[in-house]
C-alpha cells in the first residue's frame, strides 16, 4: 500500500539550522471522479458526478470540471457558493495558500466542500507522484504554486481522456491571472478567466452580479494597505527632543472622542504644556498613557477641543474612509480663542501597555479565529485577538494584551490572556473594575502575614516604655455606621486651670508595620483602602485593620496622640504629641454622637465630653470659613443593600450631621499641627499635602453658568469664591447654590502628597492652611503610616531609618501613593456606576427631574439630585434625522429645534438601563420633559410592556 | 495566522502519510565484525546503530552481578550532528540516562536474563540522525542486534510511538508532529504474546483517547515486526550463504 520516495526538503532559518524533511508521494490518491477505473476504491466522502450536469456554457459545451486557482477561490468565493457551480476540484495547493490567507474564506471552502450536493473534491496533489512539483532555483513560491497548479490541471486532463472515450470529460482552469491563463493554453489545458466562464454560463445570468469586481481586487489582495505613517526610531526621537523640534509628553486619550487625545508635555515649559491630537492619523497608534514625541503643526492648522461625542462602532476593518469623514465632523468651525497646539505623533518613547480588561466582539464568520476585542475602558482602542475559544469567550469579561499594531491595521493586535467570568456578574464586574484600576486586591501572602503579631496580642511592658498610659481619660470614637477599621477616637475634658484639654487619637499602626518588612511593603505598595459599594480592599490585613488598630470601645488599644490645651474659645495654647494607651469608652455613629448632644436627659462624661467637642469645632469651623476655606459639594449617594444577595435596593444621599463636621473639624485640627510639627523637624523631607489653586481658565465655565442666572461668582481668591458662593442663592431655585458647589468641585485641583524638600508651595487652597498633611487614617491610608513615624522619630519615641530620610524616595512613594488614590476614587465611583445599574435594573423605566449640568455640542449633561446620578441625553441619534443643532459655546446654551437649553435649567428625564452592548450596560436618559417633536420621548408612550420598542428608540 | 495542518480534511499528514502509516524503515544486522552483535536501522529520517556485548563477565565491580540472572546494561547516546543544531550532547546527561534506564527496562523484559546467572550483556545504541521517535528506532536497532548477537529473547521487542491529533491517533510521529506539542506516547510491544514491555507518555491525553492511541501505537509496532521479521530472516538466509550450506 505504500509505495513511497523519500524527498528532502531543505530550508535554512537563521544561520546554521539545517531542516530535513520526508515527503512521501503517493500513488493512491484518486481523481474524485466517481466510476473512475483506474483509482475507484481511493474516495471517499462527496465526489465528483460522472455525468456532471453542468450548467449550460457557451464557452465549453462538453460536460465538464473547473479547477480554481488560489485567487479566484479567495476573491470569487460568493459565486462558487452558488447553488449552480458544482463538480468543481480544489487543490491542496489552492487550499493551503487560501487557508494562510484568509481564514474565513477557508472556512467557507471547508463548508462548500462537506457539502454533498455541490460535488467539490479537494485532491491532494502535493502529495501525488505525478503532480508534485518540486521548486526550481531562481522560482519564487507563489510561481510555483501555480506551475503545480497547471501540472495538477494537465494531469486531470489526461487522466480523464483514459478513463472513458465516450464521454470526454474536460477539466477546465479558472484563472483571472492573464500570464498564467497564457501559460495554462501554451500547456494545452483549457483556461478561462473567471468572468468569462461565468459569463458563458447562458442559463444562470444572476451569477454575474455575484462575482467581485477586479478592480477592488487589488485593494483586497494587499490589504497591506499602510494606514499610518512610520515611527520614527528612538535615536532620531531623542536627537528631535533635544533640539526642540519633538516634544515628549504622556499620550492621553479622550473618553468620549476616540479620534482625540490630548499629550501633557514633560517639564516645565509654560506655553504648549497640552497638545490635542486630531484623527486617526495624528494619533499614529499612540496608545492611552504611552510616553510619545509630538510633532506640533504650524499655528494655521492647529484646532480646538471639539465638543463632539463620538464612539468607534464600526464593525469593518478597512473602513478608513469612513473614519476621515468622521474626522471632518470634528473640524467644524470655531473661534480663534479656543484654538490649542495641535500636533501629531511621530514616535513612541515608551509603550505603557497593560493586560486590558474588555469583552469579545465575535466576528461573524463563525470559525475564524480573529476577533475584536472591546476594552473596558474606552479609551483603549479595539484590539484584535486570535482566538480558538470565541464561543466559549463570548459575554465574558476577559483579559487581553496587546502585542503591537503594525502600520497597514486599523486595530493593533493582540493576545487573549484570561477569562475572568460572565459580564454582569457581579463578583466578575468587581474583579474588572480592580483590575481596570490597578487596584491590588489579592489575599495577602504569607510572607505579608507572618509579620503580624501572634494572638492573643497584649501590651507588653516594653510597648510601655515610650508610652503615655491615658486608659483613664473618656475617650470615645465617632463613625459611620458598620465601620470596622476605627482609627481616630476624641476626648474633652476641662483641666483644673478652667481651659479645656482636646485630645485626637489614632490608631498607632507604625507600632505594628516596622519600617522595610513585606508587610510595610505590601502596603506601601496598596497605599490606600479601596472602599466599594459593598466589598473594602483593605491595605493592611484585617488583623489589624479590624482588630489590633482598631480603636474599638472597652479594649486596651495603643495610640498616637496630639493634644491640645485650648481656651473656650478654641485658641490653642499648648499642642502636644505622645504615643499612648487608651481604653474608649464607647464606639458611637454620628447619628448617636448626635443623638447624645441633642438630648437634655443624658450627662455622663462621654456625653459632656463629646458636648465640648462639638463646641469648639464649630468655633473652629467659623475660623477656617473666615480665612477662606471652601465648602464645596458633591452629590453622594448610599446605597440600601439588600442583605443576602448584595443587591441594592434603594438610594440615599448621604446625610451630613453637626456630628460629621465635628469629627472632621478636629481631624483637619490634627493634620495641621503635625504638618507643622514634622516640617519644623524634617524641612527637606517631611511627608505633606497640598491642593494647588486652579488656574483661573478652570472657573470660566462655573462663572458663564452662574451668569446666565444672574449671579456673581468672583474666583480671584479662595475667600471671594467661598463667599459669592454663600451669596448665590436664588429664592425660587433652592437647589441652585448646591448645584453651583457641584460645579466649583468639578473646577478644582487634584489634592497631592509630596515631599517638603522637593516642592516650595505648600499651600492647601480647598482648606486655606498653609499646610497640611495625612496623619489621622494610618489604617487606611500609607501616607499617614509615613508621617506617624516621621511624628515618633520628631518626638524621640521610635528611631529613624534610612529610606525615611531620603527625599527621593519619599518622592516615588508620593507618586505612587497620588496613583492609588486617584484609582481608588475612580474605582469607587466605577463600583457606585456598578450598583446604579444593578438598581435601575431592578427598578425598571422611571421618570425623574434633574438640573442641566453640562451643554455639549451635541447633548447636555444632566444630574439627578434624587440618585445623585449624572448621565448624558444625546440628541443626535444614529438612525434618526439629525435634528438642528445651534450651539453657543459663550453662554453655554445648545438650542434644538425651538427649545434651548442653559446650564442649570430644569428638565425631565426618563432613565432607564441599556443593556444593548452588554459590556458597557449604562444608564439611558431621554428627554420627557420640555417636549421636543421627534426628540423627546412622549409621555403617554410609558408602557412598561413595550420595552423593544423603547429599546431601539433610544439607541444612539 | 494558520498553523500548521498536522492532518488535513482529507487524512493525509505532513509529510504525505495518513494517519496508521509508519514512514520507511531500512535495517541492516551484522554491521560490525568487532562486536558480538550490531545492527543499524533507519526509520525515516531517524537513524539508529546499535551494538551488543556479551553475555559475558560482570565488568568492575563484582557486586553488581546478580545471582539468579544477567545483568543487562543499557547506554544510549546521540551524535553532535543529530539534529538540526549542532550541539555537544556529554554522555550521562539527564535525558540520555533515562533513555539509557528506559532500554534496560525494555530488554530485561525481553531476554531471557535467568539463562545467564552471574554475567553481564551490554547494549549500546546511538542515534546518528534525530528526526522523532527515537526511543522507537533505538528499541529496533537493539532488538535486530541482540539477535545478532545470538542472545535468546523471548521474542522480537518492537516499539512504535504514537500521537493523537482531533481525535485521530497518528502513528510513528516524526520531528514535525512531536514539535507540534500534542500527546505522544511511546510503546514497547512483544507483538506474540501483545505483551507491552514499556509503554510511555508525558503530556495529558483524556482516559477515553488513550485505548486509541494505544491500539494505533500496537498495529504500528506490529507492522514494525514484520519488517523486522524480514531483515532478520533475509539477513539469516545471506548469512548461511556465506557459510556455503
Amino acid at each position: 500500500m505504500l509505495k513511497s520516495k523519500t524527498f528532502l526538503k531543505k530550508t535554512r532559518a537563521g544561520g546554521v539550522m539545517k531542516i530535513v524533511r520526508e515527503h512521501y508521494l503517493r500513488d493512491d490518491i484518486g481523481c474524485g471522479a466517481t466510476g473512475c477505473a483506474a483509482c475507484g476504491r481511493a474516495h471517499e466522502g462527496p465526489a465528483l458526478e460522472l455525468q456532471p450536469q453542468d450548467p449550460a456554457s457557451s464557452l465549453c459545451p462538453r460536460p465538464h470540471y473547473l479547477l480554481p486557482d488560489t485567487n479566484v477561490l479567495l476573491h470569487q468565493i460568493d459565486v462558487l457558493e452558488d447553488p449552480a457551480i458544482r463538480n468543481v476540484i480544489v487543490l491542496q495547493t489552492v487550499l493551503q495558500e487560501v487557508r494562510n490567507r484568509s481564514a474565513p474564506v477557508y472556512k467557507r471552502i471547508r463548508d462548500v466542500t462537506n457539502n454533498h450536493e455541490k460535488h467539490f473534491y479537494t485532491f491532494t496533489n502535493e502529495h501525488h507522484r505525478e503532480t508534485y512539483v518540486e521548486q526550481e532555483q531562481g522560482e519564487n513560491a507563489n510561481d510555483r504554486n501555480d506551475r503545480a497548479i497547471r501540472v495538477a490541471a494537465k494531469w486531470y486532463n489526461e487522466h480523464l481522456k483514459k478513463m472513458s472515450a465516450e464521454n470526454q470529460l474536460e477539466v477546465i482552469f479558472i484563472t483571472n491571472d492573464r500570464k498564467n491563463k497564457e501559460k495554462a493554453i501554451e500547456e494545452g489545458i483549457p483556461a478561462f478567466t473567471c468572468e468569462e466562464y461565468i459569463k458563458s454560463l447562458t442559463a444562470n445570468p444572476e451569477l454575474i452580479d455575484r462575482l467581485a469586481c477586479l478592480s477592488e481586487e487589488g485593494n483586497e489582495i494587499e490589504s497591506g494597505k499602510v494606514i499610518f505613517s512610520e515611527h520614527l526610531p528612538l535615536s532620531k526621537l531623542q536627537q528631535g527632543i533635544k533640539s526642540g523640534t519633538y516634544l515628549q509628553g504622556t499620550f492621553r486619550a479622550s473618553r468620549e472622542n476616540y479620534l482625540e487625545a490630548t499629550v501633557w508635555v514633560h517639564g516645565d515649559a509654560e506655553e504648549n504644556k497640552e497638545i490635542i491630537l486630531q484623527g486617526l492619523k495624528n494619533l499614529n497608534r499612540a496608545i492611552h498613557e504611552d510616553i510619545v514625541a509630538v510633532e506640533l503643526f504650524p499655528k494655521s492648522q492647529w484646532v480646538a477641543p471639539s465638543s463632539v461625542v463620538l464612539h468607534d462602532e464600526g464593525q469593518d476593518e478597512d473602513d478608513v474612509e469612513k473614519e476621515e469623514e468622521r474626522e471632518t465632523i470634528l473640524k467644524t468651525a470655531v473661534n480663534e480663542k479656543m484654538l490649542k497646539p495641535t500636533g501629531r505623533v511621530v514616535g513612541i518613547i515608551k509603550r505603557n501597555w497593560r493586560p486590558y480588561c474588555g469583552m469579545l466582539s465575535k466576528s461573524d464568520i463563525k470559525e475564524s479565529r480573529r476577533h475584536l476585542f472591546t476594552p473596558a475602558d474606552k479609551r483603549i482602542p479595539r484590539i484584535r485577538i486570535e482566538t480558538r475559544q470565541a464561543s466559549a469567550l463570548e459575554g465574558r469579561r476577559i483579559i487581553v494584551a496587546i502585542d503591537g499594531w503594525p502600520r497597514n491595521s486599523r486595530y493593533p493586535n493582540g493576545h487573549f490572556v484570561k477569562n475572568l467570568g460572565d459580564a454582569g456578574d457581579k463578583e466578575t464586574e468587581t474583579e474588572v473594575l480592580l483590575l481596570e484600576h490597578d487596584v491590588p486586591h489579592q489575599p495577602f501572602s504569607q510572607a505579608v502575614l507572618s509579620f503580624l503579631p501572634k494572638m492573643p496580642w497584649s501590651i507588653t511592658e516594653k510597648d510601655m516604655k515610650y508610652r503615655e498610659d491615658l486608659r483613664h481619660l473618656c475617650v470615645c470614637s465617632v463613625d459611620p455606621p458598620g465601620c470596622t477599621d476605627i482609627d481616630d477616637a476624641l476626648h474633652c475634658r476641662e483641666l483644673e486651670n478652667g481651659n479645656l484639654e482636646v485630645g485626637v487619637h489614632i490608631a498607632d499602626v507604625s507600632h505594628f508595620i516596622r519600617p522595610g518588612n513585606a508587610l510595610d511593603q505590601e502596603s506601601a505598595r496598596r497605599g490606600t483602602t479601596v472602599y466599594l459599594c459593598e466589598k473594602r480592599i483593605d491595605m493592611v490585613p484585617e488583623l489589624l485593620s479590624s482588630n489590633l488598630c482598631s480603636l474599638r470601645c472597652n479594649v486596651d488599644r495603643l495610640a498616637f496622640s496630639c493634644i491640645w490645651e485650648m481656651s473656650h474659645n478654641a485658641e490653642i495654647l499648648k499642642t502636644r504629641f505622645t504615643k499612648s494607651v487608651i481604653n474608649s469608652k464607647a464606639s458611637l455613629t454620628y447619628a448617636e454622637a448626635q443623638m447624645r448632644i441633642d438630648s437634655a436627659t443624658i450627662n455622663d462624661d462621654t456625653t459632656t465630653s463629646l458636648r465640648g467637642l462639638n463646641k469648639l469645632a464649630k468655633i473652629l469651623k467659623k475660623q477656617r470659613i473666615e480665612k477662606g476655606a471652601l465648602t464645596l459639594s458633591s452629590p453622594e449617594v448610599r446605597f440600601h443593600m439588600d442583605s443576602e444577595t448584595h443587591d441594592p435596593i434603594d438610594l440615599q444621599t448621604k446625610e451630613l450631621r453637626e456630628t460629621n463636621s465635628m469629627v472632621e473639624e478636629f481631624m483637619l485640627l490634627a493634620n495641621i499641627s503635625v504638618a507643622k510639627k514634622i516640617h519644623e523637624e524634617f524641612s527637606e523631607h517631611a511627608l505633606l499635602r497640598k491642593h494647588p489653586a486652579p488656574p483661573p481658565s478652570n472657573y470660566e465655565i462655573l462663572v458663564k453658568a452662574a451668569k446666565s442666572k444672574n449671579l456673581e461668582i468672583r474666583t480671584d481668591t479662595a475667600k471671594s469664591l467661598a463667599d459669592s458662593l454663600d451669596q448665590a442663592e436664588s429664592p425660587t431655585f433652592p437647589y441652585l447654590n448646591t448645584l453651583l458647589r457641584i460645579l466649583a468641585t468639578r473646577c478644582m485641583m487634584q489634592a497631592v502628597y509630596f515631599c517638603s524638600g522637593m516642592d516650595n508651595d505648600f499651600h492647601h487652597y480647598g482648606l486655606a492652611s498653609p499646610i497640611y498633611t495625612h496623619f489621622t487614617s494610618p489604617i487606611r491610608r500609607y501616607a499617614d503610616v509615613i508621617v506617624h513615624r516621621l511624628l515618633a522619630v520628631a518626638i524621640g519615641a521610635d528611631s529613624t531609618y534610612p529610606e525615611l530620610t531620603d527625599k527621593h524616595k519619599l518622592a516615588d512613594l508620593c507618586k505612587n501613593l497620588n496613583f492609588r488614590h486617584k484609582m481608588a476614587q475612580y474605582a469607587q465611583r466605577a463600583s457606585v456606576a456598578f450598583h446604579t445599574q444593578l438598581f435601575f435594573k431592578s427598578k425598571g423605566i422611571v421618570s425623574e427631574e434633574g438640573y442641566i449640568l453640562f451643554v455639549r455640542k451635541n447633548a447636555i449633561v444632566v444630574l439627578i439630585p434624587k440618585y445623585g446620578l449624572e448621565g448624558t441625553v444625546f440628541f443626535e441619534e444614529k438612525d434618526k434625522p439629525k435634528p438642528w443643532l445651534v450651539y453657543d459655546d459663550e453662554i453655554p446654551s445648545l438650542k434644538i429645534e425651538d427649545t434651548v437649553f442653559h446650564i442649570f435649567d430644569k428638565v425631565k428625564v426618563r432613565i432607564m438601563l441599556d443593556s444593548s452592548n452588554l459590556q458597557h450596560q449604562k444608564i439611558r436618559m431621554s428627554l420627557v420633559e420640555p417636549q421636543i417633536p421627534g426628540i423627546s420621548t412622549d409621555i403617554s408612550n410609558m408602557d412598561i410592556n413595550e420595552p423593544e420598542r423603547k429599546k431601539k428608540k433610544l439607541q444612539k | 495566522m494558520a498553523g500548521l495542518d498536522l492532518l488535513s480534511d482529507q487524512g493525509y499528514r505532513v509529510d504525505g502519510r495518513r494517519a496508521g502509516e509508519l514512514r520507511k524503515i531500512q535495517a541492516r544486522m551484522g554491521v560490525f565484525a568487532q562486536a558480538d552483535g550490531s545492527a543499524y536501522i533507519e526509520q525515516g529520517n531517524t537513524k539508529a546503530l546499535a551494538v551488543v556485548y556479551g553475555p559475558h563477565e560482570i565488568r568492575g565491580s563484582r557486586a553488581r552481578a546478580l545471582p539468579d540472572r544477567a545483568l543487562v546494561n543499557c547506554q544510549y547516546s546521540s551524535a553532535t550532528f543529530s539534529t538540526g543544531e549542532r550541539k555537544r550532547r556529554p554522555h550521562g546527561d539527564r535525558k540520555s540516562c533515562e533513555m539509557g534506564l528506559q532500554l534496560r527496562q525494555t530488554f530485561e523484559a525481553a531476554i531471557l536474563t535467568q539463562l545467564h546467572p552471574r554475567s553481564q550483556i551490554d547494549i549500546y545504541v546511538q542515534v546518528l540522525q534525530a528526526d522523532g521517535g527515537t526511543y522507537a528506532a533505538c528499541v529496533n536497532a537493539a532488538t535486530l542486534a541482540v539477535l545478532d548477537a545470538g542472545i535468546p529473547m523471548r521474542d522480537f521487542v518492537c516499539a512504535c510511538s504514537a500521537g493523537f491529533v482531533d481525535g485521530t491517533a497518528l502513528a510513528d510521529l516524526s520531528h514535525v508532529e512531536e514539535a507540534a506539542g500534542g500527546p505522544q506516547l511511546a510503546l514497547a510491544l512483544l507483538p506474540a504474546s501483545g505483551q507491552i514491555a514499556l509503554l510511555e507518555m508525558d503530556a495529558r491525553l483524556h482516559e477515553d483517547h488513550l485505548e486509541r492511541v494505544l491500539e494505533a501505537a500496537a498495529r504500528a509496532a506490529r507492522d514494525v515486526h514484520t519488517l523486522l521479521d524480514h531483515v532478520v530472516r533475509q539477513h539469516v538466509c545471506e548469512a548461511s550463504l556465506l557459510l556455503g550450506d
